[in-house]
């Protein structure tokens, strides 16, 4: 495929996503406080920690991905592997 | 109202220079696992403790970052066709065992021989599992290396090769990173001492990994990225357990996760360009090095306990450090030699690229 070699770069999604991401650490750390007092009440609260665990995750993950993705850094491609 | 004024007082303040390192070190633990499938929580832990944080605070939101990070490791090494799920979700549930189990025990030691007795405990198991395991996976990597055969397809052991013949009706699975049918009652076990040794020095790998090559038989790269499946399991379980009693600390969490999602990212990125033997270069590297650190512990809490003469406080503290250092090192070095084999790699194939275009333009 002579495409193959100029597949385009996620540019556009990867800035999405870091405003996104880095909107969420902003609010993460302007709201230390509050945080610490809800997070820390235990109980039924623990879905609180284990929520934001995942959305920072997913938001996060992809804006590493395509990051490194758009630096040039993506994995070798390899012929198929007779098993 | 009680509850919640003593759990905000095991938060600490964050100021700017505690969120770049815990940043740094987030980034080379989650490098390092995304390579092997497990590890920075070694260095995490402690490192989070030196900052004042509780050690059950520091515990629970390591666990907080793993499993997100695990998460992402998994999903991405998914993508190169290295996970099996079942193998990990299996292992992952009887590790979630091992976890609860490990953890009462140490409640127990904690209880009857206070904090030195938890921590000599610790060390000795640190210690005697990484001297045996440790030793065993490098010797093995060194093997491969000097036969250098190490493009050939890695051999089943006489051990792996036992497990899979044993049949025993009813509770056999296929798995396919084994590409052969195992009994749970051979899975259950060793994901049952995965989790007791994740409860007790924090990092499972270290028995995950080795088990899954040497006992069942699957390739190092499928068992260091199926290790990912089993933390993500592990972590999820044990993060709700924590943050039931308030103590997890979202902030060090997320903050540590920022970093270590980059590190996962590359590191994963990394196994392909690695020959499948650097896994467990890096992992027994790894293990050995800690293996030193925490051994020149174990002598500061033999003191404490009365069990031998005293050491002074000052050399107490010194080794304290010095050991501390070398768990930095043994993170670093993993993550060199991650970095060096994933830039060498990176040529290799530039190099053939070049050479085969030549070829045909020739």
């Amino acid at each position: 495929m002579s495409g193959s070699n100029v597949k385009k770069k996620p540019i556009g999604k990867m800035l999405f996503m870091g405003v996104i991401s880095v909107a969420l650490y902003a609010a993460l750390l302007m709201k230390q406080d509050f945080l610490n007092e809800v997070f820390g009440k235990g109980g039924v609260y623990a879905f609180l920690p284990i929520i934001t665990a995942f959305v920072f995750s997913i938001v996060h993950g992809s804006f590493t991905g395509d990051f490194w993705t758009v630096m040039g850094i993506e994995a070798a491609k390899k012929k198929k592997e007779v098993r | 109202m009680h509850d919640i004024a003593q759990a905000a007082s095991n938060f600490i303040n964050l100021d700017t220079v505690n969120i770049i390192y815990l940043f740094l070190v987030g980034f080379v633990g989650g490098l390092v696992s995304g390579f092997i499938g497990s590890g920075g929580a070694f260095v995490l832990t402690p490192a989070m403790m030196s900052m004042g944080v509780p050690g059950l605070v520091a515990v629970a939101s390591n666990m907080c970052h793993k499993f997100p990070k695990a998460l992402i490791g998994a999903i991405k090494r998914a993508k190169y066709g290295q996970v099996d799920v079942k193998l990990g979700i299996v292992l992952g549930i009887s590790a979630e065992a091992g976890v609860l189990y490990g953890a009462h025990i140490q409640e127990g030691i904690k209880k009857s021989f206070g904090e030195s007795g938890s921590n000599l405990y610790v060390s000795s198991a640190f210690v005697v599992i990484l001297a045996i395991v440790g030793t065993f996976v490098l010797l093995d990597a060194w093997k491969t290396k000097k036969s250098g055969n190490t493009n050939a397809e890695e051999k089943v052991t006489k051990l792996a090769r036992w497990v899979q013949s044993i049949n025993i009706p009813g509770t056999m699975v296929y798995f396919k990173s084994l590409n052969a049918k195992v009994s749970v009652l051979f899975t259950i076990p060793l994901g049952f001492a995965t989790g007791m040794l994740a409860a007790t020095i924090a990092v499972g790998g270290f028995v995950g990994v080795p088990s899954m090559i040497y006992v069942l038989g699957a390739p190092s790269l499928m068992a260091s990225a199926t290790e990912l499946v089993i933390a993500f399991v592990m972590g999820l379980g044990g993060s709700f357990k924590y943050a039931m009693s308030g103590l997890v600390d979202i902030r060090l969490a997320m903050v540590i996760l920022a970093g270590s999602l980059f590190g996962i990212q590359l590191g994963a990125i990394g196994t392909t360009y690695v020959k499948p033997y650097m896994i467990k270069v890096v992992m027994g590297v790894i293990m050995v090095i800690v293996l030193f650190s925490r051994g020149l512990m174990v002598p500061v809490y033999m003191s404490q306990l009365g069990l031998i003469q005293e050491i002074s406080e000052s050399s107490a503290k010194l080794i304290k450090g010095v050991s501390f250092g070398i768990m930095i090192f043994a993170l670093a070095l993993g993550a060199f030699i991650v970095l060096k084999a994933m830039w060498q790699g990176r040529r290799e194939q530039r190099l053939a690229a070049q050479e085969a275009f030549e070829h045909v333009k020739g």
